[in-house]
């Protein structure tokens, strides 16, 4: 089977599946449940295509097919922002602060974390992708135990609100941080553009790339932000769910067989849509509400990627 | 012309290379030779922007490297380094149709088809064109990466121990076609070699490098000499003439 057709096949699925979502079981006051599903789609669809977008790029920056851009400790900073502000505030402030607050404010402070990471670290010479991924890693370590301090801190009933907000959940997505990501999500796709020819050859390596005349450094720092908002849009959105990226993108690679990013991309994003959505459909009549997305996520995701891990080392 | 004058580089204070100056000819090949150390795969990384240099002027045909485009100098010079660890589901032909990105930015035009089958042709890969990098030997893969390059069709052609992990056949297949480039296409070739014996009979000017400065450079004959090569290497090295060649006997 040809890529053009397996994407088409992966495309049908995610639309079937997103009218699966809408439609199915549709009764009692249809006005209302109508734009609430099909928000909630447009939610997911958004969501997931940002992550498995971003997971692309970041795998293709770091030539490393298990990383995610969650090394770059944005979840961490997330967690850390909103249990910040249960601390500081008290659960009643972050149950009543409109949407809209939490959601810029949580987006600055990440993509903002980010700038100040790439510019300390890409100063002067000195730029190795890998240096970059470890201070990541360690201040994310030091975001998460940070968080840990707090919460056991705090009131066990204020716990349980700030701890709502650690599991990505797409049930009571808000209307207007819909629009507002999706504004956010074309500005950056609009600005990617201009980078898209150089993904292919910055897949070879960096000495690959110069050579074939990529301006590797200007072209990896300005993906590695675009990386930054995508991810932390669709953090502030549903919650911290990176971790989708990376069973979604090797799903893609698996499946795909190719090195082409026009069609690992598009094939990446149908695969998230399909994923989220199964999932939260299972969420919500398999499971009634017991369980959150990113449980279910995790579960599959961690259950593959330790096959990835087992598949890996025979090959050495 | 490559023209290098007063280039140096520092790795966390230690020199790596010292006060650098040299021209290379249009239509050479020109091989740096030197022990472990020497600086002569920083000298190569620096002349082709892979690495910045600290200090002094690297021009090829009278144009800074570091102020052309960058997308302009990929299409003058191109560099092949030593460990071509390209961890993707490539076919020798995609592999080789890289070498036109920067004429084509991605999008493959008619003239870019005829430059790969030229370019396949030319390393003779043609009936293993669609075989995976993964699949191929050693001697197969660095004729596929030999290829892009000849696809990238630059003046300038740098590669950094092109003849590692090769065994002889293979070796001395991948100097004659160096030499036919240069002969019949004209490049300029610049290579880094440990076999002083391979330098010495294809190549038609040599660099000694020791320590990050140079030793010696100059013609073959001149640099293929008893007391130069026992300046480079610390030892006694014999130098027999068969056929008009220089051959070293270090064992």
């Amino acid at each position: 089977m040809g890529y053009k057709s397996k994407t088409i096949i992966l495309a049908v699925v995610a639309f079937l599946l997103a009218l699966l979502y809408i439609f199915y079981d549709l009764s009692g006051n249809i006005e209302y449940i109508l734009p609430r599903r099909s928000i909630k789609v447009f939610a997911i669809i958004l969501t997931g295509g940002a992550i498995a977008f971003a997971t692309v790029v970041f795998m293709t920056i770091t030539n490393n097919r298990i990383l995610t851009p969650s090394v770059l400790g944005l979840d961490s900073l997330y967690m850390l922002i909103q249990t910040f502000i249960v601390f500081i505030f008290g659960a009643n402030t972050l149950a009543m602060m409109s949407g809209e607050i939490n959601y810029l404010i949580s987006i600055g402070f990440m993509v903002l974390f980010s700038l100040l990471l790439y510019q300390f670290l890409f100063r002067g010479e000195k730029n190795n992708i890998y240096f970059l991924l470890l201070i990541g890693m360690i201040l994310g370590t030091f975001f998460g135990s940070f968080t840990d301090f707090m919460q056991v801190l705090i009131d066990p009933n204020e716990f349980m609100i700030a701890q709502d907000r650690m599991f990505a959940s797409i049930n009571n997505v808000n209307t207007d941080l819909v629009y507002l990501s999706v504004i956010i999500i074309a500005l950056v796709m609009a600005y990617f553009m201009r980078f898209y020819k150089y993904l292919d050859v910055i897949a070879l390596g960096k000495d690959e790339a110069i050579n074939l005349g990529v301006p590797y450094d200007y072209v990896v720092k300005r993906l590695l932000i675009i990386v930054a908002v995508l991810i932390s849009v669709s953090t502030a959105l549903i919650g911290p769910i990176t971790f989708l990226g990376l069973l979604v993108v090797n799903l893609a690679y698996e499946l795909m067989k190719t090195y082409r990013h026009f069609y690992i991309i598009l094939s990446s994003v149908f695969i998230s849509m399909i994923a989220l959505l199964g999932g939260q459909f299972i969420v919500e009549k398999v499971f009634t509400f017991n369980t959150t997305i990113s449980v279910i996520i995790n579960f599959i995701g961690g259950i593959y990627f330790i096959f990835l891990l087992l598949k890996e080392n025979k090959k050495w | 012309m490559v023209d290098l004058k007063n280039v140096f580089k520092t790795y966390n204070k230690k020199k790596v290379i010292e006060d650098v100056s040299l021209e290379i000819e249009k239509g050479t090949i020109t091989s740096f030779i030197g022990p472990n150390g020497a600086g002569k795969s920083t000298l190569i990384s620096m002349i082709s922007r892979l690495i910045a240099k600290d200090n002094g002027a690297i021009t090829i045909d009278g144009q800074d490297i570091m102020q052309t485009k960058n997308n302009e100098l990929a299409k003058k010079i191109s560099i092949l380094k030593q460990s071509n660890a390209i961890n993707l589901k490539l076919t020798i032909r995609e592999l080789v149709s890289f070498g036109r990105f920067p004429y084509s930015q991605g999008k493959l035009t008619e003239e870019d088809q005829s430059k790969i089958d030229e370019a396949i042709d030319y390393m003779e890969l043609r009936e293993i064109q669609d075989k995976y990098l993964d699949e191929l030997s050693g001697g197969q893969r660095q004729r596929a990466h030999i290829a892009m390059v000849i696809a990238q069709d630059t003046e300038y052609i740098l590669l950094d121990e092109p003849l590692n992990n090769l065994d002889m056949r293979h070796s001395v297949q991948i100097m004659k076609t160096l030499r036919k480039l240069v002969n019949e296409m004209g490049k300029t070739i610049l290579l880094v070699i440990h076999d002083i014996n391979f330098a010495s009979c294809y190549s038609d000017h040599i660099v000694a490098l020791k320590d990050g400065k140079i030793v010696k450079q100059g013609r073959t004959c001149d640099v293929i000499d008893k007391c130069v090569l026992k300046d480079i290497y610390d030892m006694d090295i014999d130098i027999k003439e068969i056929d008009d060649r220089r051959i070293c006997v270090y064992f």
